[in-house]
C-alpha cells in the first residue's frame, strides 16, 4: 500500500535506510543533519539495528568499516567538516572493497565555516577527497523524495559494486519538509552473498578485509581492479534528469537544492519565450559527460549555477567545452543564488555573442 | 614418548618477518595456541593494527580485518555488536593504541565494550624506525629524542592501562612480561583470561605485554630482555591490575 506523508529530507533518508535493510548506523553530531542522527537511534530502537554514537568521525567511519566488513549494511552520515574527518576511513572502505553508505548533509566551508547549506564539497566528494586512486558513487537528490529513492538505490549500488555510495544532500535539503511517498508494505530487499565478510572461518580459508600488501605489485593489482569496477559504474550507472533542451539555445546545468532554484529560473523565462532549458546531474560520480558533450553539439552555451565558487563546472567544461560556451555563477559561504540571480545571469548569456 | 608441543592450528607454517629476539612471534604463537585451546578458532574475528604487527594476518588462520592506524577498536567495536556470537580482539602497538588511536581506546574500553585487547608495548614504533613511542621512558633514545625522551618537552611515559583501571566499563586489566619464560607463561594464562572474559560476556578485558626490540633499543636480544626486567618493567609494573 502507498503511504504518503510529510517529513524532512533528513529523516526520509533515515527511513529509507531503514527499508534498504540498514542494519547499522554510527553518526557524530553535527549541524544541519542532527535529525537523521536521531531518527536512526530511534528507529533502530523500534525495528532492530545497532546504533551507536561515537567518540569521533574517524571512529564512526572505522565502525561502518568493521559492521560492513561483517557482512551487514552500514551507513553514516554528517556535514562537511565531519565529513572531512571520515576521509581516512572512506579510502580504507575503497581500497579494501567494502560497501557503506555515507550522507552528506553540505554545510559552508572552508574551516567550521557556519550551519548554512552549501555545494563546495562537490570537489571532495567526486574526485576521491582521502588519498589513492578511489571514487565513490556519488549520488545528488534535488528534493525529499529524491533524498528518500537515492538513499535506498545508494544500498543497493554500494552492495553491487562493493564500493562506498555518497548522497551529497545539502542543508536546505536536508532541513526542508516535503510529502514523500513509499511503498509501506516493501520488505527490505535481501542483501546480496558476501562470500568475502568476515563470519568466522567455519569450513573455508581465513577471510581478510585489506587495502595493504607488502607486496608492491599486488597494490597496483589492486588499483587496476578498481579502475576497472570504476570504468563498469561508468558504463552502467550514471543518471541525469533534462528538460527543455530540444530547442535550447542555452541550457542551465544545476544539481541538488541549486536545480530547483534554477528550474524556477529557467520555467519563468520560457513562458517569456527564451530558449533555455535545465540539464541536473544525478549521479556526480559517474559523471553525466557523455550527455553533456552531445548538449553542447546542439547547445551552444551552457551556464553551470552552484552554491560554490565554481567546482562542477570543471567537470562541465572537460565534457563540453570544446563544442560550447561555458559560463559559471556561484555563491559559496552558505550565500545561496536566487531565482532573480540566475534569471540575470541566464539573460546576460543569452545576449552575448559566442 | 608423545609429541606434545606442536605448532597450533591457529597459526600459519611459515617464517614470519620480525627481526631476530622480536616479540611478535612469542605472543603471535601464544594467541594462536589460546585460540586453539578455546576450540574458537572458527569463530574468531582479530583487528591487526598498523605497526610492526599489520600483516599479522599472514601468520593467522582466522578471519582479520586491517583498520586503519588507531582505529582498531572503532572497527572491533562494530564487528562485535553486529556478530555478538563471534571472538573478536585486537591486536595493538603502543602507538596504535595509546597515541593515534587513543581516543577509540578509551571508548571503547568505557562503553565496556565486549573486547579483548592484546597491547604491545615495546616503548618505541618499530615498523617506521624506531620512534619515540607514547610509552618510551624517559631519557630513552630514539630516533626522535636523540638526546633522550625529555620530559619537559615530550611528556611522560604515557600509563594506559592505568588509566582505563579507572573506567567503570573496564572489566579486567593486567600487564606482563615477554621478557623471560616464566613471563612467557603468565602472559599466555592472562591472554586467555581475557578471551575467557570475552566468551563468558564479561566485557572489556586489556593485557598490556612488554614486549622487546632488539633493533631499535641497540641491544642484543639477551640484553633486550634484560633491560624489560630491570627498567621498563620498573616504569610499568607488571600484574594484574584490574
Amino acid at each position: 500500500m502507498k503511504r504518503k506523508i510529510l517529513i524532512s529530507g533528513n529523516e526520509a533518508m533515515g527511513e529509507a535506510a531503514i527499508r534498504a535493510g540498514c542494519r547499522f548506523y554510527a553518526g557524530y553530531p553535527i549541524t544541519p543533519q542532527n535529525e537523521l542522527t536521531a531518527y536512526m537511534a530511534n528507529a533502530f530502537q523500534k525495528a532492530g539495528g545497532i546504533f551507536i554514537q561515537p567518540e569521533s568521525e574517524l571512529a564512526a567511519i572505522s565502525m561502518v568499516y568493521g559492521a560492513s566488513a561483517s557482512g551487514v549494511r552500514a551507513m553514516t552520515s554528517s556535514s562537511s567538516p565531519g565529513i572531512s574527518l571520515k576521509q581516512e576511513g572512506i579510502s580504507y572502505i575503497s581500497g579494501a572493497h567494502i560497501p557503506a553508505v555515507i550522507i552528506n548533509v553540505m554545510r559552508a566551508g572552508p574551516g567550521l565555516g557556519n550551519i548554512w547549506p552549501a555545494q563546495s564539497d562537490y570537489f571532495q566528494a567526486v574526485k576521491g577527497g582521502g588519498h589513492g586512486d578511489y571514487h565513490m558513487i556519488v549520488l545528488a537528490p534535488g528534493s525529499v523524495q529524491e533524498s528518500f529513492d537515492l538513499t535506498k538505490l545508494a544500498f543497493d549500488l554500494a552492495d553491487k559494486y562493493r564500493i562506498a555510495s555518497m548522497i551529497l544532500s545539502d542543508g536546505i535539503l536536508g532541513q526542508i519538509m516535503e510529502a514523500l511517498e513509499f511503498d509501506d508494505e516493501s520488505k527490505p530487499p535481501q542483501p546480496p552473498e558476501k562470500p568475502w565478510a568476515l563470519t568466522g572461518a567455519k569450513d573455508r580459508k581465513p577471510n581478510i578485509v585489506r587495502s595493504l600488501s607488502m607486496k608492491r605489485d599486488e597494490v597496483e593489482k589492486n588499483n587496476l581492479l578498481l579502475q576497472k569496477k570504476y570504468r563498469r559504474i561508468e558504463s552502467a550507472e550514471v543518471r541525469f534528469e533534462a528538460s527543455g533542451l530540444k530547442d535550447a539555445a542555452l541550457a542551465v546545468v544545476a544539481y541538488g537544492s541549486m536545480s530547483r532554484i534554477a528550474k524556477s529560473a529557467v520555467e519563468s523565462l520560457r513562458k517569456q519565450g527564451k530558449k533555455v532549458g535545465i540539464f541536473r546531474p544525478i549521479t556526480l560520480w559517474p559523471f553525466p559527460k557523455k550527455q553533456l558533450e552531445k548538449l553542447s553539439g546542439k547547445t551552444k552555451k551552457i551556464l553551470v549555477v552552484e552554491m560554490s565558487c565554481g567546482q562542477m563546472v570543471e567537470d562541465v567544461r572537460l565534457a563540453a567545452a570544446k563544442s560550447a560556451t561555458v559560463g559559471f555563477y556561484g555563491r559559496s559561504g552558505g550565500g545561496i543564488p536566487t531565482e532573480k540571480q540566475v534569471t540575470r545571469e541566464i539573460l546576460k548569456m543569452l545576449a552575448q555573442k559566442r | 614418548m608423545a609429541k606434545n608441543y606442536k605448532r597450533p592450528e591457529s597459526l600459519v607454517d611459515v617464517a614470519t618477518h620480525y627481526c631476530a629476539g622480536c616479540g611478535h612471534g612469542i605472543l603471535h604463537r601464544i594467541v594462536a595456541e589460546v585460540i586453539d585451546e578455546l576450540g574458537v578458532r572458527e569463530k574468531t574475528i582479530a583487528i591487526a593494527p598498523v605497526g610492526c604487527a599489520v600483516s599479522a594476518y599472514d601468520y593467522w588462520q582466522f578471519d582479520c580485518a586491517e583498520a586503519a592506524h588507531g582505529r582498531a577498536l572503532a572497527v572491533a567495536t562494530a564487528i562485535k555488536r553486529v556478530q555478538p556470537d563471534k571472538v573478536v580482539f585486537t591486536y595493538q602497538g603502543d602507538g596504535d593504541l595509546a597515541a593515534i588511536g587513543t581516543a577509540e581506546t578509551i571508548h571503547a574500553a568505557n562503553r565496556g565494550e565486549n573486547l579483548t585487547v592484546i597491547f604491545v608495548n615495546n616503548a618505541v614504533y618499530g615498523m617506521t624506525g624506531g620512534q619515540m613511542a607514547p610509552t618510551t621512558l624517559a631519557d630513552q633514545k630514539t630516533a626522535t629524542t636523540p638526546a633522550g625522551r625529555d620530559v619537559k618537552k615530550e611528556g611522560f611515559p604515557l600509563k594506559i592501562s592505568e588509566m582505563l583501571v579507572l573506567l567503570d566499563g573496564v572489566y579486567s586489566v593486567e600487564r606482563t612480561s615477554l621478557s623471560t619464560p616464566a613471563g612467557v607463561l603468565v602472559t599466555k594464562k592472562a591472554i586467555k583470561g581475557a578471551f575467557e572474559n570475552q566468551i563468558q560476556g564479561k566485557g572489556f578485558s586489556i593485557v598490556e605485554v612488554l614486549s622487546m626490540c632488539p633493533t631499535y633499543w641497540d641491544k642484543s636480544p639477551a640484553d633486550s630482555a634484560r633491560w624489560i626486567e630491570e627498567v621498563l618493567s620498573q616504569y610499568f609494573k607488571l600484574g594484574k591490575l584490574k
